[in-house]
């Protein structure tokens, strides 16, 4: 399994994924520039935790003009698995890869704390590790993760079940006091209708070993190294 | 010639006094012109120049085995084992962070990572050390100081793992701000900005140049006042992102041998950087074409672009005739970058515009001329006495304890600390919240202990005890987590020491750190000082000298948290407690005094408990361990069992006079520290206590959700849990 980590400038969590990927789980890794005209055969490509060109504008709506954000829009057409994570998730939503976008947190303040997430869908790779209302311990870390929708496209997401994490208590109860920042229907990751592109808030890269507080992480790209049989990229 | 050349005014402007201003003239046998005389200016600042705390500031110990580079630099280095070396600094931006909290704390954080980029340093973590009025009324300073610290590192994505924050009158109209960074570097490619080689290029990168923060260097030596917030063009604005691009650009930088030395343009811009990096080799100048410098306003002048704070710039020299393989680097990152001049073995540092040499001065004259200024300390009254006899007795410890832990200064900072990104690098391994945070070194076993620590009411009360305290205190915060202390950088922040009672506050404070810091064998490797720090001369804050403490770990699997984690564990107070009521949080929050004596602090005694503790540690007895400090004995329990969400029950104290139950409780006696231990480690720890000649008591059994002293309180987490986090809002 050969994952490719996009590093815009700006981005910050391209070593940490890349840690996970290469020390952890002993994976194929390469990092793919923001101005890297091809995805150098990469089986999963994950976008980034950081401020991608600084968020200025606002968050991603830069970044999705990078020359490499062409090939993973194709790329993902294609069926290949893509994988934002925080800003990455905030990029693929400003790319029009996953539908919504992600607001200032309900506190108005960047949050850094554990949440709890429920796992709503196990039959994608990115969870085909994890048992269905199974409940994972990872951190978030953002001041505009606040998942927001028009109420016909969150329907939508939710007819079709595309969402995949919602904050929850430790009990696997999703209620308000479990939201961090406000997100609609404790909406924390969300899926396309053809489950390869996935979209998440929380950090797994930061909880993929014991030292660091915990290993839920670790599920999530484990299922993804270990489905890559399964899916085909045309 | 004369003074009268030049009118006074114009001096005031560049903070120079007539006096210095005649050195000048008798050192350069001629007139200044404007452009020289603003550069030496800044340079002669306060700030830039240490002139009334350089002599004081030679009686810190800077050397030891591990030290690979003191004080002089952009940061200091100490040897952490397997080839890597730590680097780390801290700094203040107080007075900028009175005027403006957001911008002032936010590039105040954004300098400091300059610094140990300049190393050749990964920046690894960020701890802050923040001063401000009480709440609500210092909430401007308070929110905008945190967001700003939060803006800048979130955003540049270094994660900011500690520091501590107190409340107290005298910072209301002069919060503190110093902010700390510790960065990785290979022993081997640990770089200094010397500038080395006549010939090599001065590659200027990073921001365009500006017009702001001109004479902030100069802003920041002086007494707050009314006009100060016209001052606000003195101010620096940050651009986190654009320092995220040099920071990854000047780490690709270690790749090429074709950079000499890298500076940070911090206070006093070009001219400091130029003369600084030309300064630390012998013989070296520089010359530099202020028409080459990048621009981001029209219209600068010469002296304008010398004196320019703009953020965001970094110094880099170039081995001649490799220029392009440097910039092709920055040009990856989309940064700019030019060449501006290079280095001479003339001596001086020359500015030219073009064609037009608009200023020559002899690069020591700029660096190392500035008059020392010869302070002198008086001793004030010594402040209020406080007779322990006379106080009330303590009637209800847990009603005490829930007061003491709802205050602002004991009160979890949970609701501070997750508005930072604490997590972001894959390295911390102990989080914000306990004694000193911990990062491992990837790839290896090793791990860094990290703290800051000042109690600056001791300091008021005694000055050089004070100091002292605040040593050991971060000592006992890093070996606490199982790490054994290495080195300190230190922030001395004080008030005007043109008035002998804060000079001597100065001469003390300073001298009590270097007695401590030879006492515990702790190499001061870099620090600031921060004079000037009272508003119109009427109300000066405490001293504050700020301690941060830099301690490694040879496996950090052997990390200790403060937090109780098994039932049935023995919970120990380690050392010897007394009658230590001065200058206590119980004091103020209970019978509202700062008043008497800090407690005193044997030495002798606190190696003995620190070798007991690290042997223990070593060995793998202990579960967990807290420093007591602030608030004694139980409210460092109490914090164990919060951190841990475990109670503790214990027989009723019963102290032996002529200790008082409140001292027992609430006393701040220095030297202890509360530790949890499987039952079965306990003749263990018996001996090595008696061993170390060091005392050791039973407090009692961890578990339950209470904290319980029979018959003297009962108190259950959860209420608890209520008091301690009533800071944390949302």
């Amino acid at each position: 399994m050969k994952f490719g980590v996009v590093v815009f400038p700006g981005t910050w969590s391209d070593r940490d994924c890349g840690w996970v990927i290469d020390q952890v789980l002993g994976q194929e890794l390469t990092y793919l520039w923001h101005k890297d005209p091809d995805l150098k055969g990469c089986d999963c490509v994950i976008l980034p935790g950081g401020f991608a060109y600084g968020d200025y504008l606002r968050t991603g709506a830069i970044a999705r003009f990078a020359p490499v954000m062409e090939k993973i829009g194709e790329f993902a057409d294609r069926g290949g698995l893509v994988w934002g994570i925080c800003n990455g998730f905030q990029v693929l939503c400003e790319a029009g890869l996953l539908p919504g976008a992600l607001i200032r947190n309900a506190s108005l303040e960047f949050r850094c704390e554990w949440t709890h997430l429920s796992v709503e869908r196990t039959d994608i790779a990115f969870t085909s590790q994890c048992e269905e209302r199974e409940v994972l311990r990872v951190p978030i870390a953002h001041g505009e993760g606040s998942y927001f929708a028009d109420p016909a496209t969150l329907s939508r997401l939710e007819q079709r079940g595309q969402v995949v994490f919602r904050y929850c208590d430790e009990n696997g109860r999703i209620v308000p006091g479990a939201n961090p920042n406000g997100s609609l229907h404790n909406i924390a990751g969300i899926v396309n209708a053809r489950g390869n592109v996935l979209g998440m808030m929380p950090h797994p890269e930061r909880c993929s070993e014991e030292e660091l507080g915990g290993t839920d992480g670790r599920k999530l790209f484990r299922s993804v190294a270990e489905s890559a049989l399964k899916v085909l990229v045309s | 010639m004369s003074i009268k050349n030049v009118d006074e005014r114009r001096l005031r402007e560049v903070a120079l006094t007539p006096d210095e201003y005649r050195v000048i003239l008798e050192q350069l046998k001629r007139a200044p012109n404007e452009v020289e005389l603003g550069m030496l200016g800044v340079l002669w600042s306060e700030h830039c120049s240490y002139k009334s705390s350089k002599a004081l500031l030679r009686r810190l110990p800077s050397t030891g085995p591990g030290v690979l580079q003191g004080p002089g630099e952009n940061a200091g280095a100490v040897e952490i084992g397997e080839g890597w070396a730590a680097v780390f600094k801290i700094e203040s931006h107080n007075h900028p962070s009175a005027i403006e909290p957001y911008q002032g704390a936010a590039t105040g954080v954004g300098g400091i990572i300059r610094d140990v980029i300049a190393m050749g340093a990964r920046p690894i973590a960020l701890l802050d050390s923040l001063r401000f009025g009480p709440l609500p009324a210092s909430s401007r300073h308070f929110e905008g100081v945190v967001a700003g610290i939060g803006g800048y590192g979130n955003c540049i994505g270094i994660p900011t793992v500690g520091g501590e924050i107190y409340f107290e009158d005298c910072y209301a109209n002069n919060p503190l701000v110093n902010a700390m960074c510790v960065g990785l570097v290979r022993t081997d490619q640990l770089m200094r900005a010397r500038a080395e080689g006549a010939g090599n290029s001065l590659l200027l990168v990073g921001a365009d140049t500006g017009r702001d923060g001109i004479h902030g260097a100069s802003f920041a030596s002086l007494e707050l006042d009314e006009n100060s917030s016209e001052r606000r063009p003195a101010v620096q604005v940050g651009n986190p992102f654009l320092e995220k691009c040099l920071l990854e650009a000047c780490m690709d930088l270690s790749h090429t041998d074709a950079v000499v030395a890298i500076q940070d343009l911090g206070a006093a811009g070009l001219t400091s950087a130029v003369a600084e990096c030309a300064g630390r080799v012998p013989g070296a100048g520089a010359r530099v074409d202020v028409a080459l410098v990048p621009r981001r306003e029209r219209g600068m002048t010469p002296y304008d672009v010398m004196l320019s704070e703009s953020q965001e710039r970094m110094l880099v020299v170039v081995r001649r005739g490799r220029e392009r393989e440097v910039e092709s680097i920055f040009e990856a990152w989309d940064l700019t970058s030019a060449v501006i001049g290079e280095v001479t073995d003339d001596g001086r540092l020359t500015v030219v515009d073009g064609d037009e040499e608009v200023a020559r001065l002899p690069v020591d004259l700029l660096t190392e001329g500035a008059p020392a200024r010869r302070l002198v300390g008086f001793a004030p009254e010594p402040p209020y006495g406080l007779e322990v006899d006379e106080l009330p007795p303590l009637v209800d410890p847990g009603a005490a304890l829930l007061r003491m832990l709802a205050s602002p200064n004991l009160a979890s900072k949970r609701g501070v600390f997750r508005r930072y990104d604490h997590m972001v690098g894959d390295s911390t391994v102990i989080p914000p919240g306990g004694d000193a945070a911990m990062l491992r070194v990837k790839g290896t076993r090793l791990g860094i202990a990290v703290t800051t620590d000042c109690n600056a009411r001791y300091c008021h009360l005694d000055p050089h005890l004070g100091a002292q305290l605040a040593v050991a205190e971060a000592a006992r915060n890093i070996i606490a987590t199982g790490a054994r202390p290495l080195a300190v950088t230190d922030c001395l922040n004080f008030a005007n020491p043109d008035r002998p009672e804060v000079y001597w506050e100065l001469e003390e404070a300073i001298a009590g750190l270097a007695y401590a810091c030879r006492a515990l064998e702790l190499p001061v490797v870099s620090g600031n000082v921060s004079l000037y720090n009272d508003s119109n001369g009427e109300s000066p804050i405490f001293p504050t000298p700020v301690v941060g403490m830099l301690g490694v770990i040879a496996d950090y699997g052997k990390r200790l948290g403060a937090g109780l984690r098994v039932e049935g564990d023995f919970v120990l107070l380690i050392g010897s407690s007394h009658n230590d009521l001065g200058g206590s949080e119980y004091l103020k929050v209970e019978h509202g005094h700062v008043a008497g004596r800090p407690p005193s602090l044997d030495l002798t005694r606190e190696k003995a408990v620190n070798r007991l503790m690290l042997l223990a540690a070593q060995s793998g007895h202990l579960h967990s361990a807290h420093d007591c400090a602030d608030g004694g004995m139980l409210v460092a329990l109490a914090e164990c069992c919060l951190l841990g969400g475990m109670g503790v029950r214990c027989p009723a104290l019963r102290p032996e006079p002529p200790l008082r139950l409140d001292a027992a409780f609430f006393g701040e006696s220095p030297s202890r520290y509360i530790v949890s231990v499987p039952s079965r480690a306990m003749p263990e720890m018996q001996s090595l206590a008696r061993r170390h000649n060091v005392e050791l008591s039973l407090l009692g059994l961890a578990g339950g959700d209470v904290v319980e002293f029979e018959g003297q309180m009962k108190v259950s987490l959860d209420e608890l849990r209520g008091a301690w986090e009533s800071m944390v809002m949302g």
